[in-house]
């Protein structure tokens, strides 16, 4: 079955996963920027992962027929410095130009702090100032419900953004309907220990439909699976979804909402 | 065109209730654990065994509730973070 995983970060993952990823049906994978585990030194840390981003990863995923497609900025965790993360963000423009980058994320919040909204909405008018799509992260765990109440609430203070072109990732069952119901697309990642497990997306799913919905791995550095959205196509259909109804999650959502790209062609 | 055809019940218990059944012997087990380890306790514990009453009540949105009782429910936003990370309850 064809799929599209559409959080991945690959630049902590090794080629073998790549070939697993090819072999399960993974046709592209998008790659937001994020933490890389430990706060990089300087911007130019940042200009090294950006090239890593949209030149080698690229170069890497194809050679498993996999197309690479890749989101800037910088993360929430290391936003909460601003003056370091306007002096990275000026480095982003330029990277804008490359043939693989969709758009701005993934952006949010970490700790909900005055920082990292000032930074988030910094980003925000970036995106809409280049009319790109915007990929937002919610917080971890005790966070996220805070965080992504406060991310609702500054997005709608920008009057030019088309809801459409958004998506707020790492949804769970108390966050969801806040997201949906203001029109955003909403992401639910499949992690072994937090967020998601498969059979709660699947329940999400049942409940909410599955129309402005996809699922990732956002498999990185940290306790992860890149199978999870394949696995979770199995399960969905140990639980009856149809062919149809598992290949609209998986890969016509993703690609309808990645499309809004004129980057995004398979 | 119906895109899914919902299991029964019993089709659900078949398929699940082992798996559930172990995970709920873990979470009585790591309980047990933390009263039987030396040491002093913290707020996620008591965050837990109140997030647990949810288990018992006949509602719809059980997840929800239990993902409620374990966020931070705080209105005030600090100029910036102490820590970088998340211990999965909120300290009161």
């Amino acid at each position: 079955m064809r799929y599209i995983e559409p959080h991945a970060h690959m630049v902590s993952r090794t080629t073998d996963d790549y070939e697993k990823l090819a072999i399960a049906g993974c046709e592209a994978l998008c790659e937001p920027a994020f933490w890389a585990g430990f706060d990089r030194s300087s911007p130019d840390g940042f200009y090294d992962y950006f090239r890593q981003l949209t030149d080698y990863e690229p170069k890497r995923a194809a050679k498993f027929g996999i197309k690479h497609f890749s989101w800037l900025c910088i993360n929430p965790k290391e936003a909460d410095d601003p003056v370091f993360a306007r002096e990275v963000m000026s480095i982003i423009p330029q990277f804008l130009l490359k043939p693989t980058v969709l758009g701005i994320g993934e952006i949010g919040l970490n700790k909900n702090t005055q920082n990292e909204l000032k930074i988030f909405e910094e980003h925000v008018q970036l995106a809409v100032d280049h009319d790109l799509p915007i990929l937002i992260h919610t917080p971890h765990l005790e966070d996220k419900l805070k965080g992504t109440r406060l991310i609702i609430d500054s997005l709608a203070n920008f009057s030019k953004i088309d809801r459409s072109k958004v998506i707020i990732d790492h949804v769970e069952e108390h966050t969801i309907q806040h997201v949906m119901d203001e029109g955003y697309w909403a992401g639910m990642t499949l992690y072994p220990h937090s967020k998601c497990s498969l059979d709660r997306a699947i329940d999400m799913l049942e409940i909410y439909g599955s129309d402005r919905l996809w699922m990732n791995s956002a498999c990185d550095w940290g306790i992860s699976d890149p199978m999870a959205v394949p696995k979770c196509a199995v399960q969905m259909k140990a639980r009856q979804h149809t062919v149809e109804a598992i290949t609209k999650v998986i890969y016509d959502n993703p690609r309808e909402f990645l499309s809004q790209s004129p980057k995004f062609v398979l | 065109m119906k895109s899914i055809n919902m299991l029964t019940k019993q089709e659900l218990l078949d398929l699940q209730f082992i798996e559930i059944r172990h995970k709920l012997i873990d979470l009585g087990a790591f309980l047990d654990r933390i009263d039987r380890h030396e040491g002093e306790s913290d707020f996620r514990v008591s965050a837990l065994k109140d997030a647990i009453q949810f288990l018992g009540e006949d509602r719809p949105d059980r997840s929800a509730a239990i993902l409620n009782a374990l966020s931070d429910h705080s209105t005030e936003l600090p100029q910036s973070a102490t820590f970088q990370g998340a211990t999965g309850a909120a300290q009161s």
